[in-house]
């Protein structure tokens, strides 16, 4: 089929940057916040249009697959929650680090694992990120640390890596990312009380998307402030359906930390369409009407698009052509992650242990045994 | 411990220890002692009494580029972190498919200590010697402790230390190869610490010595014991004790901890499903730690823990003198 050139636009026609106005953050235990204005250029916009499209329709493809049975196990999805995961990684580095609990895969999207190998590791196929061997909630890459299954333990290695951030005067920070239900987990507060006395170079950061599972949060915690939980932390609360909010506060948080003041919080309050994982409607807590509610008036993704057409940064037409290209990729990584074939039953025993020769594993019973190379 | 501990912080600038009381108090049990004095607060580190947060933020440091010492206060104090020793360090390199090693060294006194009832005097071994991806030593000479310390910080996978309060006050000989700065002793290898013929008696941590004692005394009755220190809960070095019993057709295993799913338990499972189950005269004995909390009377404690005269008796039960 030739495609129809409905409408042409010269990029010369587009605006190269415009400046928006954003919501003020509530902030804890600090003389002020970030800016309330957020300049975005044409092709950061594009960009995170791109990124955020590209996240829903893969969180979306999995929930397809696992409605299939081709995806098993927990499968927690993001979808709604997409505008923290960019607008974060869009203040940080490269070279910074970020660790989350299980809600992960628009996190191990950003921090640079292909939608292929993402899809693929929740196939559990030979071409996922972590060889089949992890799922859903255990990706890593490079200064990505997961994808961890155990509700608050991530928010202590976080501060761990903070802690060797700092041991070797690297200016980098670690982002230590939980939920509004881990939010009350005990060693948030032990860790809370450690970054702090040692002035770790950690931004604690809740993403309060309203529910813990089917809990909303009036019902589990005494304070629904959870930028002031850090006591004597200071905290910011974000819109974090706005990704140029996110990216401001984020980049307000960073350099706080980088200046060696020690531990900062941020609350990021968000939405997940979905329920709490593929085995939770999400219906039974919440209303129909709230999540259409929010999917009318707040989409981090509709959001987006409104400003930059509003603004003369991208045509209607242009961000189509996003919309298509994100299909064919995730529709090409679908592919492969249906059709690559399973872990060799050889890849059981390995990686039991690191940088360690070559030992032997027991089986079910004692006659069978596998090879374990690191 | 402490020259251990010494050495590899002089070594390796990665290595540092953190726990509670580590550093100013010179250690609750003065194995630190002097190290904070001589590097400093970035090397050794005062914890609060945080073992979740801190075990955990050790783990995080050992993810990059660092090699913690983790001190607990004693074992049974951690239980309050053991999802991080558990979930976030054995599991890690696993369910990364070997791309993150977690190097870290979980260490700290293990087991009964003298009248400090229950709840401090638990046995650890079975517990974290039944999971993957972890490391488990047991030492009991001063050999042992420092050679296995060093390994252990050496080692790039997490390895949880089992000491022994009671023992860090008995004096061990310690040969001319073991003062030297390099002086290694290898994980997953038991070590034969008195040759035999008559009967095996294996055990890991204080009760070795119980055994050597045992040893002495069946000797002038003209039983000869050979007595094998496992050294490394996991991986177990079974093929050393198989090789023994092949020669002696008898054994007796000895631990301090409960018998139920213990030590000794897995030796039995091992030697049955190995070659050396056809060499046995006599079905495998364990000694252990009575089945019951710890009491704190002395009488009740002495009863509740492995004593020479119970080896002695398990030994000649076996060899139905």
């Amino acid at each position: 089929a030739s495609r129809v050139v409905v409408a042409s636009r010269n990029y010369a026609d587009f605006a190269s940057e415009a400046t928006f106005e954003i919501k003020k953050c509530d902030i804890h235990r600090l003389e002020e916040g970030p800016s309330t204005t957020a300049v975005l250029t044409r092709e950061e916009g594009l960009h995170y249009y791109k990124t955020m499209q590209t996240i829903r329709r893969m969180e979306l493809k999995s929930d397809q697959l696992y409605k299939q049975k081709i995806i098993r196990g927990f499968c927690h999805l993001y979808d709604g929650q997409e505008a923290c995961c960019v607008g974060l990684e869009a203040a940080i580095k490269p070279t910074d680090h970020v660790i989350t609990a299980y809600r992960a895969h628009g996190f191990t999207y950003t921090r640079g694992v292909s939608v292929r190998e993402i899809l693929a590791e929740l196939t559990g196929r030979k071409g996922g990120c972590a060889k089949g061997k992890g799922g859903s909630m255990h990706m890593y890459t490079k200064n990505f640390y997961g994808g961890n299954g155990i509700v608050g333990a991530q928010v202590p290695l976080g501060a761990g890596i903070a802690l060797a951030c700092k041991y070797f005067g690297r200016n980098e920070v670690c982002l230590t990312l939980y939920g509004d239900g881990a939010a009350n987990q005990g060693q948030i507060f032990e860790t809370y009380n450690m970054a702090a006395l040692w002035k770790l170079p950690c931004i604690f950061i809740c993403e309060n998307n309203r529910y813990g599972m089917g809990t909303s949060v009036e019902r589990a915690a005494a304070s629904t402030d959870y930028y002031k939980r850090g006591d004597f932390i200071p905290g910011l609360r974000v819109d974090g359906m706005d990704v140029l909010c996110v990216r401001e506060a984020a980049k307000f948080a960073a350099e706080y930390c980088r200046a060696g003041k020690g531990p900062i919080l941020m609350e990021l309050q968000t939405y997940r369409y979905h329920g709490h994982s593929m085995s939770d409607p999400g219906i039974s807590y919440r209303t129909r009407e709230e999540i259409q509610e929010v999917r009318s008036k707040s989409d981090p993704i509709t959001s987006l698009k409104d400003r930059m057409v509003n603004s003369n940064l991208a045509s209607v037409e242009e961000l189509k052509e996003i919309d298509v290209a994100v299909r064919k990729e995730i529709e090409e990584a679908a592919q492969f992650a249906t059709t690559d074939p399973e872990p060799p039953l050889e890849e059981l025993g390995n990686h039991v242990y690191f940088n360690e020769p070559p030992f032997e594993v027991r089986g079910p019973n004692q006659w069978i045994r596998y090879k374990s190379v690191s | 411990l402490n020259q251990a501990l010494d050495e590899e912080l002089e070594r390796d600038e990665r290595v540092f220890l953190l726990g509670e009381e580590v550093a100013q108090y010179d250690g609750a049990y003065k194995i630190s002692r002097g190290l904070w004095k001589k590097y400093g607060d970035k090397r050794v580190i005062d914890t609060p009494i945080s073992e979740m947060g801190f075990a955990g933020i050790a783990v995080g440091a050992a993810m990059v580029w660092l090699r913690p010492v983790c001190e607990f206060m004693t074992f049974n104090f951690s239980m309050q972190a053991i999802d991080q020793v558990i979930n976030s360090a054995a599991k890690t390199c696993y369910m990364s498919a070997g791309s993150i090693g977690v190097p870290i060294v979980f260490r700290g006194p293990n087991g009964a200590s003298a009248g400090v009832a229950a709840q401090h005097s638990q046995c650890f071994a079975a517990w974290y010697g039944h999971c993957p991806g972890l490391k488990v030593v047991s030492p009991w000479s001063a050999e042992d402790a420092k050679g296995l310390l060093k390994a252990a910080i050496r080692d790039d996978n997490p390895v949880v230390m089992l000491e022994n309060e009671l023992l860090y006050g008995v004096p061990f000989e310690i040969s001319e190869q073991a003062q030297s700065k390099d002086f290694v002793v290898p994980i997953g290898k038991a070590k034969i610490e008195r040759q035999g013929t008559h009967i095996t008696l294996v055990a890991h941590s204080r009760p070795v010595g119980h055994c050597v004692e045992a040893a002495a005394v069946l000797a002038k009755e003209g039983v000869e014991c050979e007595v094998i220190n496992l050294r490394t809960i996991r991986p177990m070095d079974i093929e050393t004790v198989e090789t023994s019993v092949a020669k002696t057709n008898h054994l007796v295993t000895v631990e301090g901890g409960w018998p139920q799913f213990g030590v000794g338990a897995e030796i039995c499972a091992r030697i049955m499903e190995g070659p050396a189950f056809n060499y046995l005269d006599a079905p495998v004995v364990r000694v252990t730690g009575a089945d019951v909390p710890m009491p704190y009377a002395k009488i009740l404690e002495d009863n509740c823990i492995p004593q020479v005269k119970d080896i002695i008796f398990a030994v000649k039960k076996t060899l139905n003198i």
